[in-house]
């Protein structure tokens, strides 16, 4: 884990410092991007661990920044205001396994990991379920 | 499939062959054969038999539902496709400049290239060995070129090995195989291998290594012109007085080993990646546009199906037209050939059999990036002598891969600053808004490349999670699903069949698409003429 945090806090600093020379992003682009912080993970699994870090890296880039999903040809579900977070295990066996075209991140996030990111979306985006998933249902989610 | 008894029956008699008389009289019987390396793809398809005026919907125009369109055309079936995009092709995709592009989310990019520069966000090399696509654009004249997989003197890059400067492949590939080819000699000189290798071929094993490992007379691997010939030189030989090269001071074996730089020389090795490799001249969707022309009329474009019904007299299928959104429409025929992503389908309401959907269910689709960048100049031509090939780093961007035509020249160029595939990376960069997967593409790029900072103009990134015709880039089986789901995902389903890379044994190829759209109409045809 230390090695995590080490290429961690390395891939920030090369970002901080190096956004800072950066002189035009892209042009006339929508999302004009300002620099800013971000963490990058160095192998294969995420080393974000809080749960608003993990939505933002990664559910996001489905599910978009304000949870509320995308329409294409198929469509991302809303998260927003969703009834089916009220059971805690259900989002957990989700992020977990995948569904349909949804990849799985068992092997990609630790329990605590997974906690944290459920946490996060039962307590934002219209949700309000107080009652917290801990590490340990997640790692009993995983049997 | 197609022609299996036939191919069966000469693999028992080469496998009697091997059993009675060795190895080495099989590669002779199966090299007599013709088919040591033996491609699952004979030929152009041959559908004898009258469908009697049957038709087929097929839906989705990307390179499975086209091939299969103009096969079952070809057999005298009526063939209509829809199509969820405005244009043909799907994944074999080309963003030139002018181009505009909508991610989910609604991030909209124009490509500001100059003409003439591209970058292909999907499929971009074609393996020798995928001799149906290659097939396919030999009869359809599109012109190929090489794409080149091994640069040996474009970079090997990690960022804690060598104070962060990028290495040649050439020299890191030299250097390992010359100080393993060494290690290996002084054990075999030590009688250490006496067990395994007889004393004959110990000798031959030595002469081996010298001539494999660029070592010297006494067997080592050290800074003199043999390893030179390899690793190239610190000055190169030339001309006139004092023209002589110098060698350079090889890499320790330490020191590539904790560097983990020999990760990416298989990269190099695997069968999909070995040379020669092809790129269609001027893009990839040189193909799917040549497809669309050999089929003309029968694309329905910016059709979003939204319902696949079937009964025992035939499908129909529900769309909506994009420029009528409101309005419902309908298309009917016998039979229908299915190419839609497996990550859209499994959305949709579907009549087919618990078991079908239970395979359409069971496939996450990958995360995958690609990002291109307009730089003022070709620098990486013109200072650092890389003319096509592939960069690999441990940055997050994984890779930069230059262009393989347009060479030597003077003007603007693109590159590709990025491909991710699966990973957290992929992920991480999906999330970002295209301007920032642009930004940091170059950031991270000028580790490897200085230049970037004062050459970058200006850059498109696609992450595929955000293509709204295909939520995400291929189908991404897992053994246990294949092993469960994949023979039911593939089976005719009353009057449907599903074909694309999803269902066939290449996944994210496009050979693969190809080769699963030739076993899908093969197969509905047996059932038509039958029936």
């Amino acid at each position: 884990m230390s090695a995590c945090r080490q290429d961690r806090l390395h891939w920030r600093l090369i970002v901080a410092i190096s956004l800072a020379l950066l002189p035009v992003a892209a042009g006339s682009q929508n999302g004009a991007f300002s620099p800013g912080e971000r963490t990058f993970s160095s192998g294969y699994r995420f080393v974000e661990m809080s749960g608003e870090e993990l939505f933002v890296n990664v559910c996001q880039g489905c599910h978009m920044g304000d949870g509320a999903g995308a329409v294409g040809a198929g469509a991302y579900p809303s998260l927003a205001a969703d009834a089916n977070l009220e059971a805690g295990g259900y989002p957990v066996y989700l992020v977990l396994r995948g569904r349909r075209g949804m990849p799985p991140f068992a092997d990609m996030m630790s329990d605590d990991q997974v906690a944290a990111v459920v946490n996060y979306l039962r307590t934002h985006f219209g949700n309000n379920f107080q009652d917290m998933v801990t590490a340990k249902d997640v790692r009993d989610a995983r049997q | 499939m197609h022609g299996e008894a036939l191919v069966t029956s000469r693999r028992d008699l080469l496998s009697l062959i091997g059993a009675m008389a060795g190895s080495a009289a099989m590669y002779h019987a199966m090299t007599s054969l013709g088919f040591a390396s033996e491609s699952p793809y004979k030929g152009p398809i041959r559908l004898d038999g009258d469908p009697k005026g049957a038709s087929v919907l097929v839906l989705g125009a990307g390179l499975a539902g086209m091939t299969a369109a103009l096969e079952l055309r070809k057999a005298g079936y009526k063939v209509e496709i829809l199509e969820y995009n405005g244009r043909a092709g799907g994944r074999n995709w080309t963003l030139r400049g002018g181009d505009s592009f909508t991610e989910l989310g609604g991030f909209r990019q124009t490509c500001e290239f100059e003409s003439g520069l591209y970058v292909n966000p999907g499929p971009w090399r074609i393996p020798y060995h995928h001799r149906a696509l290659l097939d396919y654009c030999k009869r359809f004249n599109v012109a190929l070129e090489p794409f080149i997989q091994l640069n040996h003197n474009a970079f090997l890059h990690a960022s804690r090995a060598f104070g962060g400067a990028p290495q040649r492949i050439r020299s890191v590939k030299a250097d390992f195989q010359g100080q393993i080819a060494e290690l290996l000699a002084k054990v075999a000189m030590q009688s250490r291998l006496d067990a395994a290798v007889t004393k004959e071929d110990q000798e031959l094993l030595l002469q081996a290594l010298r001539s494999w490992g660029a070592l010297d007379r006494d067997y080592g691997y050290n800074a003199n012109l043999i390893s030179a010939e390899f690793r190239g030189y610190a000055r190169d030989p030339g001309g006139g007085i004092g023209a002589e090269g110098a060698p350079g001071k090889p890499v320790g074996l330490t020191d590539i080993l904790r560097s983990r730089l020999w990760r990416y020389l298989q990269s190099f090795a695997h069968y999909n990646f070995q040379t020669t490799m092809f790129q269609p001249v001027g893009g990839m969707d040189m193909i799917g546009k040549a497809f669309a022309r050999e089929l003309g009329g029968p694309i329905r474009f910016n059709a979003r199906v939204t319902q696949i019904k079937q009964d025992d007299r035939g499908v129909t299928v529900n769309y909506v037209d994009a420029a009528r959104p409101g309005e419902q429409r309908q298309a009917s025929a016998d039979w229908c050939v299915c190419t839609i992503p497996l990550s859209v389908l499994s959305q949709l309401p579907l009549d087919v059999s618990a078991k079908m959907k239970s395979a359409i269910d069971a496939v996450p689709y990958a995360a995958s990036v690609k990002i291109g960048l307009q730089f003022k100049r070709r620098f990486w031509e013109e200072d650092e002598a890389i003319y096509g090939g592939i960069s690999y780093t441990d940055l997050p961007i994984r890779q930069i891969a230059y262009p393989n035509s347009g060479f030597n020249r003077t003007g603007k160029g693109v590159l590709l600053g990025a491909y991710l595939y699966n990973g957290a990376n992929a992920f991480e960069f999906t999330a970002m808004p295209p301007a920032e997967r642009v930004a940091r593409a170059v950031e991270f790029g000028a580790a490897i490349h200085p230049q970037y900072k004062e050459e970058f103009e200006n850059g498109v990134a696609v992450a595929w999670h955000r293509v709204p015709f295909t939520l995400g880039c291929s189908g991404d089986w897992s053994e246990e699903a294949r092993a469960a789901h994949y023979d039911d995902l593939c089976q005719i389903d009353g009057r449907i069949v599903l074909a694309g890379e999803h269902a066939s044994q290449l996944p994210a190829w496009q050979e693969g698409a190809i080769l699963s759209a030739l076993d899908a109409v093969v197969r509905l045809h047996e059932r038509v003429v039958r029936t």
